[in-house]
């Protein structure tokens, strides 16, 4: 029962996802091509997410740290 | 929920159309010819007669086809050097003849006065484009019920500025005649105004009357002058003789020349049902436009992908609607158009509501904020009309 529900429920987010995208007019052969093609960009985005955000959180961090670091280093040594 | 059947008068009992039977025997089913050559019959007179009464009006005009009456009839009114105000939102018939016309077209957004006195005020001011003379004519084109929007026109406010400005008002009451009004008189009776008011009214027989063709009504020069020059009385056929007597038969109804109050009985239902169809509907939570008092009832789908799933799910539970994309409305704002009857009983109306709604939980189309409540006197706005 629970899995029939859970299916079910499945099934409503794909109908959603293809009225809302506008698929649902499309034929069947165009709703592949548009398929293959959202699914590549949307594998492409998280690649690229997972592979690049870490490293730019990291750099920027460095950035703003040193930035701020310098500020305090520089205004201690005036007051000398 | 998709016709145009406002008072139920498309009915096929026998009994009911024994009259119509008995025309068609008579009369045979076509005139073939044009109204000024042979095919002015008795009947059209005595159409002409009834219809003149039936607007409290002094004589009426009647034709074949509603479009055309349209189409036709602006050229043979206006013409070059005159000036057409039209609404934003006006039917494809209105546009074509006010082209047709060669007259200036200027546009003013839908059901709005100031954007009407702006256009006319500069239209008294300036004059013709080049020449800057005086315009020979500025005619109002508005409709009684906009068939998009279920708007109603905003006529008290357009008759005084019509009256200040000295133009013309040409009135389409395709879709109100019979349907608004206490006793079915259209859009003039509804706001309680005089008919005189108005210069040209026009109306269609194809929603409310169930029967086929337009009328043109006003004062007995007016049509006398279209009897004449108008290009559907020169060369299109005449309406035919069975429809003409269906027509009859629909008008004496509503009137109550049959004797019975049959006629008044179904316009009182055909409000009744439409109150109560737009407030459930408004319950619901979907976004509905329109006045409340009008017959037509649009519902915003929004997604162009959903236009045809709600019509194919709608059809699965043996219910017909009718759904409107591009061109006829804006991309983004498509809809589904309800038009209630008052041949609806209440059994119907709650099927249909009740599709509605699990409808719009499957389809998500319940795009209103309103909070939902199960008590109606909390909603202080009652209708979305849409003004800009």
């Amino acid at each position: 029962m629970d899995i029939k529900h859970a299916k079910e429920y499945i099934y409503w987010l794909y109908y959603q996802y293809l009225l809302i995208t506008c698929c649902y007019v499309l034929e069947p052969w165009e709703q592949s091509m548009f398929h293959t093609i959202f699914i590549t960009v949307f594998a492409m985005v998280v690649y690229t997410a997972y592979v690049f955000i870490p490293i730019h959180i990291h750099l920027a961090f460095e950035f703003f740290s040193q930035l701020f670091g310098d500020q305090c280093e520089s205004t201690v040594a005036i007051m000398n | 929920m998709g016709s145009y059947n406002y008072l139920g008068f498309a009915e096929t009992g026998a009994n009911v159309l024994k009259t119509v039977a008995d025309e068609l025997q008579h009369y045979g089913t076509g005139v073939c010819s044009s109204r000024q050559e042979m095919g002015n019959l008795d009947k059209h007179v005595e159409l002409e007669n009834l219809v003149a009464r039936f607007l409290d009006v002094e004589a009426a005009m009647v034709f074949g086809m509603g479009f055309a009456t349209n189409s036709m009839n602006i050229p043979a009114l206006v013409g070059k050097g005159c000036l057409i105000l039209s609404d934003e939102l006006n039917h494809t018939s209105l546009v074509l003849g006010a082209r047709l016309s060669g007259a200036t077209i200027r546009v003013f957004k839908h059901n709005n006065m100031q954007s009407l006195e702006k256009l006319l005020r500069d239209a008294i001011a300036c004059g013709q484009p080049r020449s800057h003379r005086a315009w020979k004519k500025i005619l109002i084109l508005v409709e009684g019920i906009y068939s998009m929007e279920g708007s109603i026109v905003r006529l008290p406010e357009i008759v005084a500025l019509k009256k200040r400005y000295k133009a013309y008002l040409y009135l389409d009451e395709a879709h109100s005649i019979g349907a608004v009004g206490p006793t079915g008189r259209g859009i003039v009776e509804y706001f309680g105004m005089n008919p005189e008011d108005v210069d040209v009214l026009m109306g269609t027989f194809t929603k409310s009357f169930g029967a086929a063709g337009g009328y043109i009504a006003g004062k007995k020069e007016l049509v006398d002058f279209l009897r004449t020059h108008s290009h559907s009385a020169v060369y299109a056929t005449s309406m035919c003789p069975p429809v003409a007597e269906q027509i009859i038969r629909a008008m004496k109804c509503v009137m109550g020349l049959d004797g019975t109050t049959q006629g008044l009985q179904r316009v009182r239902q055909l409000g009744e049902n439409t109150r109560y169809f737009r407030r459930r509907l408004h319950e619901m939570g979907f976004i509905i436009y329109g006045n409340d008092d009008s017959p037509v009832v649009p519902l915003l789908l929004y997604m162009p992908g959903k236009i045809g799933a709600f019509s194919r799910h709608m059809l699965d539970k043996n219910i017909g609607v009718v759904v409107v994309g591009f061109p006829a409305t804006p991309i983004t704002e498509s809809r589904a158009r309800f038009c209630v009857s008052a041949s609806h009983t209440r059994e119907m109306l709650d099927t249909v509501l009740n599709a509605l709604d699990e409808l719009g939980d499957f389809l998500q189309l319940k795009y209103s904020r309103h909070s939902r409540s199960s008590r109606p006197e909390l909603y202080d706005e009652t209708s979305f009309e849409l003004e800009d």
